[in-house]
């Protein structure tokens, strides 16, 4: 159910595009309206976001480190790992946006052979597919610059006689495509396995076949249900500059492409992919470890009105005489 | 705070960073147009199909008469000799303003002319 749910929650999406372009020329609908609403939400929605993230209060340095914090100079002391300057933060942060550092470290629980123990192994599958599926993500979306830029910048032209530099078939297969797919497959098959499915909602499959369906359409387009680039490229060049037009030479596909991208975009405010954000607003890595060298003031720190147990004590001082309690203003041995 | 509108205006600045290149280079309406000066006759394929599929239909030719011998190509619109130079060119005679109109506004660089030459463009107007 858990995986079903989101399974044909996609297939209802891709059913409804490609039969409303197919069938009821609702191109108009789906390729100028649907973009521009959920561009629009998405980007509001990330804005809201973060502000909501950025108005929550940090009024302590809550860092998580693995590395040796800075104490006396014979220490030797790990500056990234436990960063107590700007510059060991913005290191820290950026390893772990371009390299994903702490997945690197990701380890597994098992059994031993002879089920007495419980073992930590190491587990680089998962750094390594992530690594792969974001940085070739990104290849992909620098590629698609072409239908956006006039004239296409030649960075972007070589960037993509790399990507195909096997040449295979004509049109050729780009290496991103493969690696992608394959890592998009390991993702989903990573969540079938019985412990990772008890903890899987269907959110968690729903991006991943919001992503394979993505992709899978910008495949198809590409090889099988082929569509004219330059219509394309007319077409989303009207988008951006809101002189939208419907263009004969677009398929069903192009519109199921661009009617997934719609709903992921509209999607990401209020997915997990909101981490793209979040990992550079991850208190636990983005702040100094420098609790134990600076002192940080409560910043809603506000004189209390106090009243101490001498001040109690004074005031009811005859009522505690009458009723026999020894009084520490008067008794030096309860001082002490 | 002031950190994190930082960070949000810079993204807003590379997310529309294509829209203000475009009118940079002002050519946000461009839509190449394309010249066939000595039309002789149908294409082999119809418009629409050749728009899609004329790579396609190239690398077809180049392995059946490269690898396989033959030399003839029937369609709906007759029978036409195998040839680039010999058959395509003949009416798309002009490779700047036919194949690379489209070809640079696609950002697209096919192989053809690591092998073919470039047709002369014969000075007629």
């Amino acid at each position: 159910m858990k995986i079903a749910l989101p399974f044909f929650a996609i297939a209802a999406i891709v059913a409804v595009i490609y039969s409303g372009v197919k069938f009821y020329n609702l191109q108009i609908f789906f390729g100028i309206v649907l973009p521009y609403i959920c561009f629009t939400l998405a980007i509001v929605g990330f804005i809201a976001r973060i502000i909501r993230w950025a108005a929550s209060p940090v009024p302590f340095h809550i860092t998580t480190v693995c590395g040796q914090q800075k104490s006396l100079p014979w220490i030797s002391h790990s500056k990234i790992e436990s960063p107590t300057t700007g510059m060991g933060v913005l290191l820290r942060v950026i390893g772990e946006t371009i390299v994903f550092r702490s997945l690197f470290r990701n380890d597994r629980a098992s059994l031993y052979k002879d089920k007495s123990r419980v073992i930590y192994s190491s587990d680089k599958l998962l750094w390594a597919g992530a690594l792969l599926f974001h940085w070739f993500l990104f290849i992909i979306v620098l590629r698609h610059l072409r239908l956006f830029l006039e004239p296409v910048p030649y960075w972007v032209i070589t960037l993509q006689n790399m990507d195909g530099i096997l040449e295979t078939t004509i049109p050729g297969v780009y290496i991103s495509n493969v690696i992608v797919s394959l890592s998009v497959l390991y993702l989903i098959l990573r969540r079938f396995r019985s412990r990772i499915r008890y903890i899987s909602l269907p959110a968690d499959y729903f991006i991943l076949f919001l992503l394979g369906s993505i992709i899978l359409s910008g495949i198809l387009m590409r090889h099988i249900y082929r569509v004219d680039i330059l219509d394309a490229k007319a077409f989303i060049m009207g988008l951006i500059y809101l002189k939208p037009l419907v263009h004969e030479g677009l398929g069903a596909m192009f519109y199921v492409h661009l009617g997934l991208v719609s709903v992921l975009f509209m999607y990401i405010p209020h997915s997990k992919l909101m981490h793209m954000a979040g990992i550079f607003l991850s208190p636990t890595r983005n702040l100094k470890n420098d609790s134990r060298m600076k002192r940080h003031i409560n910043p809603w720190g506000y004189p209390v009105k106090e009243h101490t147990y001498d001040e109690w004590e004074e005031e009811f001082k005859d009522a505690l005489k009458e009723a026999g309690i020894p009084l520490e203003g008067e008794d030096v041995r309860l001082r002490q | 705070m002031v950190k994190i509108i930082i960070g949000l205006i810079c993204l807003l600045i590379i997310l529309f960073s294509p829209v203000g290149y475009n009118v940079i280079t002002g050519r946000t309406g461009y839509i190449p147009l394309l010249k066939t000066p000595q039309y002789q006759g149908d294409c082999v394929e119809g418009t629409i199909y050749m728009r899609k599929r004329h790579m396609e239909v190239l690398e077809r030719w180049r392995n059946a008469y490269v690898r396989d011998g033959i030399k003839r190509y029937v369609s709906i619109n007759g029978i036409y000799n195998i040839s680039l130079t010999g058959t395509c060119l003949k009416c798309h005679s002009n490779k700047a303003e036919f194949c690379d109109r489209c070809h640079d506004y696609g950002g697209i660089k096919p192989g053809c002319w690591d092998c073919h030459h470039i047709p002369e463009i014969k000075a007629e107007k």
